[in-house]
């Protein structure tokens, strides 16, 4: 049951409860008590809109950043990801493999203002050996959806 | 000079409701929910394999039956799906579509006035493909009180000497009417006591949304005498590639692999190359897809049950079929009034045989936003006639 109202929260948080009970066909009371006991149990972590800023007058600014650091005995590499979590610009960081540590997703308004946080206050940081900054050009595709594109649905309007 | 016609092609019906269709060309701002095919894009993995093919060349023909992997990829597919075994080799031929499977399929096994029985309402060739295959269309009217499900009674007393072969289209175009496996046991043993040979059009098969499809050729005694026709076009969005498959006894299949070889020659290459990989690893989109519909499924027999409009519970392919006698008009009125009054397309029940009259077909092939606002524009409307019936 939770599988089923995730996949569908996922791609439309906005449903109304009532509207979800019937697509699941579920009762609408069990949906509501399973949504807030998933709100409880963080796995539902937040209900987020998906923006193209592109198509905004507001100028926004994002890049990727790859961070090589020391990991700390006992620690390992949470207390140093925690420190980079901490702050508002940075939208996601994770523990990746390969020949990086850490990959932090961050932005800012301006160029200046990204270049500012890598430069002050990511490399400033004692256990960050090294960082190599990818400013995002354009974004064709994020969170499953393809941006910029409308469909249009060309198929005849009656086929037997 | 002399027009030169067939004169039993000429007498043949057009397919579906002239009039109603070309006012739905006309109306360009209408919305739709007539379509016959999927919303969804055929999965990447499927179209990159068909590219994949382009760019290594592989642009010939290839044999009359199809490509023996696709044929070996669709016999275990079948197997692990329904439970049916074919030989790839001689039992099976890879085909243009369903349709052509059903075309060929009739003119391989009949001969001048044998009886074929079309259940309707059903999808708009099997009639016509009788005819031209020089058979004797002998139609069944299904039954909105059965679910629109064939019974064996129906099926009794329309046999006579005659009779040769019985078409089955379940799950069902128009009325997504499926047979689960108690009602096939029943048709099952009239075939095998009256000796009749069965076309199962199992095109919408994956989309089955209680339980699991049950093919009639599974059942005992039933592989012989079945002509299996299924094909890609609805379980993974590939109506545009046209492919589809025919499983029967080799004596069949050889038979209408001759037509197919004179006719067609094989199917479309690159298809076939997409096609052995949606068999492989299509499963997942299936089953994603099949949810998706599913979900719309319930939500527009919710919205009928909202506005008090009458319909059964529908469990297969990807429409409904509610009931409108109450309004008390035609379903090529309603459908031209619903049009022209609330610019919404939908096909009048009669387009799928005489006994879908008082019915609607509504396809739930779209997005659920669009969905939602056709079912809003069929609320006011259905409002609008039970005001006028009241002041009369």
């Amino acid at each position: 049951m939770r599988e089923k109202i995730l996949s569908v929260i996922e791609k439309n948080s906005r449903i109304e409860i009532k509207e979800l009970a019937v697509l699941l066909g579920m009762d609408e009371v069990a949906v509501a008590n399973e949504l807030k006991a998933m709100e409880e149990e963080g796995i539902i972590c937040g209900y987020h809109t998906l923006i193209d800023w592109e198509k905004t007058s507001i100028e926004t600014v994002s890049a990727l950043i790859e961070v090589k650091v020391t990991p700390q005995r006992g620690q390992g590499f949470d207390n140093i990801a925690e420190r980079i979590y901490q702050y508002p610009e940075v939208n996601a960081v994770y523990l990746i493999s390969g020949g990086f540590d850490l990959l932090v997703s961050i932005e800012g308004k301006t160029l200046k203002e990204v270049s500012l946080f890598v430069s002050e206050k990511l490399s400033t940081l004692e256990t960050v050996i090294s960082t190599s900054t990818h400013f995002v050009l354009k974004k064709y595709k994020d969170h499953g959806t393809i941006l910029g594109k409308k469909a249009i649905d060309e198929r005849e309007k009656i086929t037997l | 000079m002399r027009i030169p016609l067939s004169e039993e092609v000429v007498k043949l019906k057009p397919s579906g409701i002239r009039k109603f269709f070309d006012i739905v060309h006309e109306m360009k701002d209408a919305i739709s929910l007539g379509v016959g095919e999927p919303d969804f894009d055929t999965p990447w993995h499927i179209r990159d394999e068909g590219i994949y093919s382009l760019e290594k060349g592989k642009t010939i023909y290839t044999s009359n039956s199809g490509l023996i992997q696709l044929r070996q990829e669709i016999a275990k597919y079948l197997e692990r799906r329904y439970n049916v075994s074919y030989d790839p080799a001689t039992e099976m031929l890879i085909t243009v579509g369903g349709s052509e499977g059903i075309d060929v399929g009739l003119r391989a096994m009949l001969n001048p006035g044998d009886e074929v029985l079309i259940p309707q309402p059903s999808y708009v060739s099997y009639e016509p493909c009788t005819i031209i295959a020089g058979g004797k269309p002998v139609i069944i009217e299904l039954k909105a009180e059965n679910e629109f499900r064939l019974t064996e009674k129906e099926l009794r007393d329309a046999i006579t000497d005659k009779t040769k072969v019985l078409i089955l289209p379940f799950p069902n175009n128009p009325t997504g009417a499926i047979m689960e496996e108690s009602d096939l046991v029943n048709i099952a043993k009239v075939c095998v006591e009256k000796d009749i040979f069965v076309m199962s059009d199992e095109i919408y098969a994956e989309l089955t949304y209680k339980g699991k499809h049950v093919s009639i050729a599974s059942l005992p005694g039933m592989k012989e005498r079945t002509i299996l026709i299924n094909g890609f076009s609805k379980a993974y969005a590939m109506t545009g590639w046209r492919l589809g498959y025919a499983c029967g006894p080799k004596e069949v299949i050889s038979q209408m692999t001759k037509i197919h070889q004179y006719c067609i020659m094989c199917a479309p290459t690159t298809s076939q190359y997409a096609a052995i990989e949606a068999v492989k690893n299509g499963d997942d989109d299936i089953a994603m897809m099949r949810n998706a519909y599913d979900q719309r499924r319930r939500f527009l027999l919710n919205a009928f049950k909202e506005m008090g409009l009458e319909c059964f519970e529908p469990f297969g392919a990807f429409y409904v079929f509610p009931c409108i006698k109450e309004f008390g008009m035609t379903s090529e009125e309603f459908a031209t009034r619903f049009l022209e009054e609330e610019k919404v397309a939908a096909v009048p029940g009669t387009a799928f045989g005489d006994c879908g009259e008082g019915f609607l077909r509504i396809s739930y092939a779209y997005s659920l936003e669009h969905l939602k606002t056709a079912m809003e524009r069929l609320e006011r409307f259905v409002t609008k006639l039970r005001a006028e019936k009241e002041n009369g």
